[in-house]
Formats: structure tokens, C-alpha cells, sequence
């Protein structure tokens, strides 16, 4: 007698967990707002990538073209594939001190991974990530960039 | 059947308006009939009425195939949150049939040590099972191209004859994943071959007879689904997951399971060959699909109630054609709803379901529903 009370229960119970999964993907089907498929190149124009999106590095200035980059190296030790280098310059203060400056922060698109070492490790917050997405070139040159713009210089009060 | 031959000399007209035709179309093929009997021998017409059928049906079957295909691809779509097929024509409608080209002008890859003759055959035996199945289904009121008074057996018989070509395909193939699938898709269909002729043995019992019209003129006051309420329900849903089974689609798509055998049986094959493997599916599923449709859900028998004249002349008014495709893109709907729900079974999961649960279950519904009948508690 029990036996034939579970084999029913075993029934139902199984008929109701199907429904369930039923449930869940006929409340789907009739629902298209739940689309998340987005139709990429007809909507490029009013695309927005999420904010932690991982696009390419870039080393924000500000509006008097200032970057907070000390030259450091911290992001070229920390990169496991050498996609960064830093050439340094040695150049003099007001107050007449020699100091160790950025000259440039190449970058190479390339070889990158997008693991994010260099912008968590970097000491003044000088890294971070864009939105761009759509790296595509046709010279396998224009892949290596310069972060920092030309002119630009060390943000007043970064160490 | 073929109407017997009338001597008429006067050219015959439409014995009805035309417009009326949708809701019998009876008037129209015996029109068709007197006026080729009219211009040659009875011989001629025969085999005239039957390349007209057979075109027809070829077309329908095309047209099924590629819409098939095409919704299949959008509900799966719309389950998983995705969108689908959207690139070709509006909504990708097009789709399907730029894919039918791209498969029509792909190689037919040779295979070595390949049991040629058979590998051949294979796909035409495939097809051949859910032409024939086809031929028997009643679309709408006088749209039958052969009305057999065993219809409901001869439709099991013929579409079982589907694996035929499967086992085939699998042995002259010479690749172990083919052989696999087939010998797994042979198993499935020699035990949910039971359930789904037990679930129609159900319905056969409360319309007494196999004929399909009979059995869609029975349902005139109520389809059979709520006429035989209690077991005629159980049957519906056994009939449901056994002919999911027996198409090989679905959770039960073992036969061919992507993950584990590549293909399945049809790995080996490239082309229209593939192509007709791929149609002989989705024709499969239709087919079972008009017969639950017809068999439980009244075929193309509009929704009446009993005593309920107005209501009954209004549903009238909607062709039978309508109900039919209605009914059975519904059922299509079940079909690919648990296609996109479940996960695959396991081989002895799918024998376990067969022979523990479906086929007891059903034993006693056969039982239910003969004493149901004798005591005259349906509807």
C-alpha cells in the first residue's frame, strides 16, 4: 500500500516540478519585454554599455589637460602579457628638485586581456576603463596607443 | 476515396457559391472530379486526381516544413529570451527559406566503407513514412485524401515505419554516433509506440469506430477532451509525451543528442539528404499533432456546446480549415514548449518513464474509460 502511494506521489510530485519549469518559460514566451537580446548594429547610436564594462584602458585628464600618472611602473610589473610601457622622464621642479615625470604610457590594445591588474593596482587612480567596445582596425599599428596626451603633466597634489 | 463515376454530358458547375466552399469542400472536389471525367477516360482521371493530390500535399508539406522550422526557431527564441531569426525579411520570415537554399546547393559528401544503397535510401523511407501519414488526415470538411475506415491504425502504422529509415540511416552510416542514435531512437520508438496507440485505443472506444471523419463527426456536440472528461484528459497528456517521444523530439531527442552524439543518426549525411531528415521532423511532429488534434480536440469541428444553438452557429461561421490549423499549431505549441523546458533523459530514464509510469497509467485509463462508456457518464 505505501509503495503504491509513492509511485502516485512520485507522479504528482514530478508533474508539478515539470509545471513549474512550464511556468517559467511560458512566462517568457508571453512576455517579450524580457527580450535582452539588444539588435546591435541598428541600435549603435543609442547603445550604453554598462558601467563596469571592461572596453579598453584610458588614463582620464581633466578640462587644464592634467593626468594623476606619476610614472611610477607599478601597471607595467603588474601586467601579465607586457601590454604596458612606461618611458620616464627626469625632469626639474620649481623649488629645483630633480623629479621622475611620465614622458609616455604606451599602451598596446592588442595584447591586452582586459584582466583590470593595472587599473586595481595603480596607485593614484590614474587608469580606468572606457565604454568603447569596437576595436577594430585595419593597421595593426594604430592598436598601440599613448595614453597620456601630448602636453598634458602631473595633476597638482598626486604623489 | 475517389467518388465513383458519373456519366454527364453537360459541362458540370460549383453546385454551391463559391465563397462557401471554405466551409465544405466537398462541392468543389466532386466539381473537379465530374469535369475530368468530362474531358478523358476514367483511367486518366484517376491518375490526374492523384498527381493533383500529390502535388498538393507535396506543396502543403513544403510550406508546413519551412514555417515549421521558422517558429520553432522564434518560440525557442522567445523562451530563452532571445529574439531569433531577424535578419532576413521582416521578423526573418525569409529565413528558413534561405536556409533551404543553402542546403539545396551543399555537397552531397561520399562516405567511405559506407553501405551506399542503403545510406541512400535511408532519407527517402524517412519521408516516404510521413508522406504516406499524411495522406490520411482529415484537414477540413471534404478535404480527406483517403478516408480509411481504420484510419487511426493506419496513421500509428505508417508513421512507426518513420524509424525504419532512422535504423538505416544509423547502420550505413559506418560512424559509431549514427549507430548509437539509431539503436537508442529504435528503443524509444518499440516502447512509446504502446502509449501512444493505448492513448488513441482510449478515444477509439467512446467514438467506437477508427474512421478518422467518423470520429470528427462524433465530436459535433462536444469535443471529445471534455466529453470523456477524466480519462479522455490523462490520454491527452499521455498521448502528448509519447508522440513527443515517438518523433523523437524534445526531451526525448536522445537519437540525435548534440552534446553526445554530434547528430545522431543523420551525422553522416550533407545536403538535401540532411534536409530531408530535417523536414521528415518537423513533418512527424505535425502529423501527431493533427491527429491529437483531431482525435481529442475535434479535428477541424468547430467548438460547440450542446444546446447552445447561437453560440454554435457563430463558432460555425469560422472555416473548419481554421480550427484545424488552429488545433494543431496549439498542439505544435505543447510540443515545443516541453522541447524548450525540459532538460534530455537519460536512456534508462526514458524506458523507466515508458514502461512504469505511461504504460500502467494508460492500462487503467483504457479500463476508466471502457467502464465510463458502459455506464454512460460522459457527455
Amino acid at each position: 500500500m505505501r509503495s503504491i502511494i509513492n509511485y502516485l506521489k512520485e507522479i504528482i510530485l514530478g508533474v508539478w516540478s515539470l509545471l513549474k519549469g512550464m511556468k517559467v518559460t511560458g512566462s517568457y514566451f508571453f512576455r517579450p519585454g524580457t527580450i535582452i537580446t539588444q539588435k546591435y548594429p541598428s541600435n549603435r547610436k543609442d547603445l550604453v554599455m554598462f558601467d563596469r564594462f571592461k572596453g579598453e584602458v584610458v588614463m582620464p585628464h581633466n578640462e587644464k589637460n592634467e593626468h594623476k600618472c606619476t610614472g611610477c611602473g607599478i601597471c607595467e610589473l603588474n601586467c601579465p602579457n607586457g601590454t604596458i610601457e612606461i618611458i620616464s622622464k627626469t625632469i626639474i621642479t620649481e623649488d629645483g628638485k630633480k623629479k621622475r615625470a611620465i614622458d609616455k604610457h604606451i599602451y598596446r590594445l592588442g595584447m591586452c586581456t582586459f584582466c583590470a591588474l593595472c587599473v586595481k593596482t595603480c596607485p593614484s587612480n590614474a587608469l580606468a576603463f572606457s565604454q568603447k567596445f569596437e576595436h577594430a582596425v585595419f593597421n595593426r599599428a594604430l592598436l598601440i596607443k599613448t595614453l597620456n596626451k601630448p602636453g598634458s603633466q602631473l595633476m597638482k597634489g598626486v604623489e | 476515396m475517389l467518388p465513383e463515376i458519373v456519366a454527364q454530358n453537360t459541362s458540370p458547375s460549383l453546385s454551391v457559391p463559391w465563397w462557401k466552399v471554405v466551409y465544405n469542400f466537398s462541392p468543389l472536389t466532386e466539381w473537379i472530379d465530374k469535369s475530368l471525367h468530362n474531358a478523358m477516360t476514367p483511367f486518366w482521371t484517376t491518375v490526374t486526381e492523384m498527381l493533383i493530390i500529390g502535388v498538393l500535399i507535396l506543396l502543403f508539406y513544403a510550406l508546413v516544413g519551412l514555417f515549421l522550422v521558422y517558429a520553432e526557431r522564434k518560440v525557442c527564441a522567445f523562451m530563452q529570451n532571445r529574439l531569433g531569426p531577424n535578419r532576413v525579411g521582416p521578423f526573418g520570415i525569409f529565413q528558413t527559406i534561405a536556409d533551404l537554399f543553402k542546403l539545396l546547393f551543399k555537397e552531397l559528401v561520399p562516405i567511405k566503407n559506407a553501405d551506399g544503397f542503403l545510406f541512400n535510401l535511408a532519407p527517402y523511407i524517412v519521408i516516404i513514412a510521413s508522406f504516406m501519414a499524411i495522406a490520411a488526415i482529415p484537414f477540413a470538411k471534404g478535404l480527406h485524401a483517403i478516408d480509411l475506415n481504420i484510419g487511426v491504425l493506419y496513421v500509428i502504422a505508417v508513421s512507426a515505419m518513420g524509424v525504419i529509415g532512422v535504423l538505416l540511416a544509423g547502420w550505413s552510416s559506418n560512424n559509431k554516433y549514427s549507430l548509437i542514435g539509431a539503436m537508442r531512437s529504435g528503443a524509444q520508438i518499440v516502447s512509446y509506440e504502446l502509449s501512444v496507440g493505448l492513448a488513441l485505443i482510449t478515444i477509439v472506444i467512446m467514438a467506437g469506430s477508427m474512421q478518422l471523419s467518423v470520429i470528427v463527426e462524433a465530436q459535433r456536440d462536444g469535443w471529445f477532451i471534455f466529453k470523456g472528461h477524466i480519462p479522455a484528459f490523462i490520454a491527452f497528456i499521455v498521448f502528448l509525451i509519447s508522440s513527443t517521444a515517438e518523433t523523437n523530439r524534445g526531451p526525448f531527442d536522445l537519437a540525435e543528442a548534440e552534446s553526445e552524439l554530434t547528430a545522431g543518426y543523420h551525422t553522416e549525411y550533407s545536403g538535401i539528404k540532411f534536409a530531408f531528415f530535417f523536414l521528415a521532423e518537423y513533418i512527424n511532429m505535425f502529423i501527431v499533432s493533427s491527429i491529437a488534434a483531431t482525435v481529442f480536440l475535434g479535428g477541424w469541428m468547430p467548438f460547440h456546446v450542446s444546446h447552445w444553438e447561437g453560440f454554435n452557429h457563430i463558432m460555425d461561421f469560422i472555416p473548419p480549415f481554421i480550427w484545424y490549423i488552429g488545433k494543431t499549431f496549439f498542439v505544435i505549441f505543447m510540443m515545443m514548449w516541453f522541447k524548450w523546458t525540459f532538460p534530455r533523459l537519460r536512456i534508462d530514464q526514458l524506458l523507466t518513464l515508458e514502461w512504469k509510469y505511461l504504460l500502467p497509467i494508460n492500462l487503467v485509463n483504457v479500463l476508466v474509460m471502457a467502464f465510463i462508456v458502459l455506464m454512460g457518464w460522459h457527455f
